[in-house]
Order: structure tokens, then sequence, then C-alpha cells
């Protein structure tokens, strides 16, 4: 009997068990997922926890109801992986040999990586929304705010859902509309990047939506240490941003059992091989989504088309064949734009974000880096397709390769 | 085509004003660029920095991010940005002859 093991049971942990469960013979293979906790958060809803659009309680599910009845789980924290021995230690000691491991730790926020920033001002006047903790506490503190400055500020790259901070304020300027406050309302993006986003088209686009928005931005701005008291940022080179309302995008790092199994780059990430998706040197581990170091977005839909890729990389591998898969960076973002409008963006590691349209099967065009109700009803309707498709390993309409259908080059 | 005259002789750019070509690059090359840069003298320090993200590249093919410079480099971050103001990853990549370091989306 040969050992599928997959650790953590998220998004990419949930995909592979599910798609795996249904093709490697019962005869053959045992397959485990291992994960500390028994909740399943579905975080892309987090962003609209703060404004009351969601309660947490809605946006939160038993893990195992997710795994196919073969799938054995084990619910513990994972200590390392020691894959010169094929096994990996769990916190309470236990070891679990593997034939085949796949790393699915995703990432996390670490505030205590900047000074000054995890102090006993956070969840009072400094927030995230990236936890669920935090998310509700931005909820409760917004609902009594008198309003002032409120600054959102990105750490370091990469981070998870990198269009999450402006959709984030694309809301709260929404939001503050809605409550007659907003000209009591400074909104403001900081940033490390040089403009809005990443890359040229998609940063001017998102650009001018801030600029339209009455949204401020200060780009180019690393930051070096909060100053609560002062309620300042300070950047490496001494530049300051006051604030009165400070809602942070900390450092985002892989899993510490990936730094314990000396396995990871300086922010924890496995360093993967960015075609067939196996960790570099290592033949039988695999690694999907947040937990990767590629150069594409941490995102669900990465996770999602990252799975077909593993999939069959996985089926070639345990036949003895070389894998044969390569994936190409595809990602596919709706960006909420406020006002029941919202924007997608679909790109892979070689194209950036172009305008156009986006072909759907039934319920399409979505209009691309450009505005829209439908691009909004996309974005809410993917909480259903998470739990009942994407989670299931179950095709969805969009292929894992990228298509130019649609496209506009200019 | 934007190019850079070092001793008289042309050196080619891309359009993010990095090297071209990686060949190209010098010591002498380097020192021209730090003062495109308004570095207008390098020290044994910006040298040590320069060849960190110069080996890294050579293994890797990206540039190191401020955070692997300061833990593998050992020069510590409020020094980092002493040495080349204003992004340290950005402009010391640009002096070492780096394309500009990928980043992440
Ligand atoms: C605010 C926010 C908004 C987002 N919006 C979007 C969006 O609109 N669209 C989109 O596509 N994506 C979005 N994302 C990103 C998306 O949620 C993630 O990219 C995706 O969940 C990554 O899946 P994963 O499997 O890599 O990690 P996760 O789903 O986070 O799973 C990792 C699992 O590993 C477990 N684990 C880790 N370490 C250990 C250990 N040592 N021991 C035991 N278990 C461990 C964890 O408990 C966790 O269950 C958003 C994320 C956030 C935070």
């Amino acid at each position: 009997m040969r050992h599928m093991l997959i650790l953590g049971g998220g998004t990419g942990g949930t995909i592979m068990a599910n798609k795996l469960a249904s093709a490697l013979d019962e005869r053959d293979w045992r397959i485990t997922v291992v994960d500390e906790t028994e909740e399943h958060y579905y975080q892309p809803g987090f962003l609209f926890v703060p404004f009351g659009t969601y309660r947490m309680h809605e946006l939160v599910k038993p893990r195992r109801q997710y795994f196919p009845g073969r799938i054995k789980f084990v619910l513990s924290a994972i200590d390392h992986i020691e894959p010169e021995n094929k096994t990996v230690i769990l916190a309470g000691g236990d070891a679990l040999r593997y034939d085949v491991l796949i790393i699915a730790t995703g990432a996390d926020i670490h505030p205590e990586q900047t000074e000054g920033l995890l102090d006993e001002e956070w969840g009072k006047s400094k927030f995230d929304f990236y936890t669920p903790k935090g998310a509700e506490r931005l909820a409760q503190f917004f609902k009594t705010w008198q309003g002032g400055k409120l600054v959102l500020s990105v750490t370091e790259m990469p981070i998870k859902c990198p269009v999450a901070p402006l959709e984030f304020l694309f809301l709260a300027d929404a939001y503050f509309t809605k409550r007659g406050m907003r000209d009591k309302v400074d909104l403001r993006l900081v940033t490390p990047l040089s403009g809005a986003f990443t890359k040229p088209m998609s940063s001017r686009v998102l650009g001018e939506f801030l600029d339209r928005k009455g949204i401020s931005v200060t780009p180019d701005f690393d930051l070096g240490r909060v100053d609560s008291k002062e309620k300042k940022l300070v950047a490496w080179d001494e530049t300051e941003v006051s604030y009165d309302a400070l809602v942070s995008i900390p450092t985002n790092m892989g899993n510490a059992c990936i730094a314990r199994s000396s396995m990871g780059n300086e922010l924890n990430f496995v360093p993967t091989n960015k075609e067939t998706l196996q960790a570099e040197g290592l033949e039988d581990v695999f690694v999907i989504g947040d937990a990767t170091n590629l150069p594409s977005s941490k995102a669900g839909s990465v996770a999602h088309f990252e799975s077909e890729i593993l999939f069959q990389n996985i089926l070639e591998h345990i036949e003895g064949r070389p894998p044969v898969a390569h994936f190409d960076g595809h990602a596919n973002c709706f960006i909420e734009s406020g006002f029941g409008k919202g924007l997608l963006i679909d790109f892979n590691y070689e194209t950036e974000p172009l305008p156009g349209e986006f072909p759907l099967p039934a319920v399409g065009p979505f209009s691309l880096l450009q505005e829209s109700p439908i691009n909004h009803y996309g974005k809410m309707m993917f909480r259903w397709v998470y739990w009942n498709l994407l989670l299931r390993g179950l095709e969805l309409p969009i292929e894992a390769e990228m298509s130019m259908a649609g496209k506009r080059v200019q | 085509m934007e190019t850079l005259s070092v001793a008289g002789k042309p050196i080619e750019l891309d359009s993010d004003g990095h090297l071209a070509h990686r060949a190209d690059w010098t010591e002498n090359v380097a020192r021209e660029l730090a003062v495109q840069e308004g570095i207008s003298d390098l020290t044994p320090q910006h040298w040590a920095v320069i060849n960190f993200m110069r080996s890294v590249f050579e293994k890797e093919g990206d540039a190191p991010s401020i955070r692997r410079l300061t833990k593998e480099s050992g020069v510590d971050t409020k020094t980092l940005y002493q040495l080349f103001p204003k992004g340290p990853a950005k402009r010391a990549a640009k002096i070492a002859g780096l394309p500009k370091p990928k980043g992440c989306i």
C-alpha cells in the first residue's frame, strides 16, 4: 500500500484530496490529509465582513465535510518534514511516512515582523482583515467610527490576493458614502509598489479608479516601523504617513513548519518548479497554492488552476514517468469596486491583465479590466462556486491554461 | 535604444534603464550606473551588497529581496537604505547589472 500525504486541508489540499480520491485505486493507495483546525474559512469573504455584508459564521464550514469517505483526516499541527526520510513529524511526535507528499500549508499574516505594528493598539487603532478575528474587530470599529484618516498599508509583497487592498478601499468608499460621512473620511493606499498594482496596464486602470473615487496613493513606501503613539507609518528612508485608523496587510509568510524543515526561502515559501509544481530538488514532493514561491498571484483561483496541472503530474509521477503538464501562472480575479459593480482580470506569468471581454458559456461575457454589474455578481457567485464546485475538484468552465480569446492587445 | 557611455564606449540599456546585456557589466560600468542613481562613491559595503546580488542572480536567475539581502549579506535594513536610498533592492540590482527584479503579482 502506498501513501499519499497532503499537508494542509484548505483550498489547495481539499481540491487535491477530492481529485486524487476518485483517481487512485483504493487497493494501492491510502490518502491522508493533516490540518490543525476543524474549520475551513472562505477567505475571500473576509473582505466583506468589515462592511457588514457578511458575518463570519456565514463564511465557515467543517473541513471534514469536504473530504470524500476514503480520506483519512488527521487533526494535528505539523511539526516538520524530513524529505530525506520521506517522513512528516506531527506536533505530538507521531511520524507519517509517505510515498508522495503534497504541501498545501498556505500563508498567513505576520504583524510581529514589523517594528511597532503588533502592540496594545493592535485591534484598537490598527487592524487587519486577513484573519477572522481581525475582520470582525474592524466591523465593530467601523460601526461607531466618526471618521478621519483611514490608511491602508501594504507592508511588503507578495501578499495573498494582491487586489484585496484595492477592493477594501473601493468598498470603504461605498460604505462611508452610504453612511453619509464620506466627506469625513480620508482614504489612502500606502504601498511598496510604484503604483496601484504590479503590472503596467492594470496599474494604470486601477490607479484611475482610485483617483476617481478620491482615494490617495503613496507609492514606493517601504514600511520600516509603526509609531502607535504618534499614529504614523515610518518608511526605512524616514518618510512618514500619519493615520487615525490603520488597516494593515502585514508581511505574509508561509507556515513555520516549512522553516523548521529548512525547506523555505526567507519568507518560508517553498522553492517550487514554476512549471511542474514539484519542490525544487525533490521529485516526490509537490507544492500547491500560497505555500509556493511562484511568481504568480496567491489566490484560490490560482490554486484551482494549479490543481489540474498537479493532478496530471502526480499521476505521471506514480507511474514512474516524468511530469509533463506545465503551469502557465494563470490567475483570474474578480475585483469588487463598490456600489454593486466589479472588474475582472485574467493573466498569467507572461501576459499582463488586458482589457476586453472574458467569454464564459451560459453566464458571460464578463468585462475585463472594466467596471460592470455582472463582474460583481461573478464575485458574489464565487462563494457558491468555491464550496460546491472548486473544493470538490470539479471542472469549472474556465481552462487551467489562460486563453487570449476576447482580450484586446494594445 | 538608450545607452550608457562608459569610457567613451556606448553600452545598451533595456526599457527599465538596466543593462540590456549582463555580459557588459564591469566594475567601471557599475560606478557609472551608480552615478546615475545619485551614488557618487561605491564603498566596500556597497560592493559587498552588489557582489551578493550578482552571486544570487547567477545561481537563481532573479535578484534577492531586501529581506533576503539583510538576512544573508550581513548588512542590516537601515544601512541598506542608507547605502542605496529609495529602494535598495531595485537600485542595487541596477548597479549590479541585473534586470529589474521580477517581484511578485
Ligand atoms: C482577505 C482575503 C481575500 C481573498 N480574496 C480572494 C479572491 O477574491 N479570490 C481568490 O481566488 N482568492 C482570494 N484569496 C486568497 C485565497 O483564499 C487563498 O489563496 C487560498 O485559500 C490558498 O489556498 P491554500 O490551500 O494555499 O491555503 P489555505 O486555504 O490557507 O490552507 C492552508 C491550510 O494549511 C493548514 N496548516 C498550515 N500550517 C499547518 C501546520 N503546521 N499544521 C497543520 N495544519 C497547517 C491551515 O490550517 C490551513 O487550513 C483571499 C484571501 C484573503 C485573506
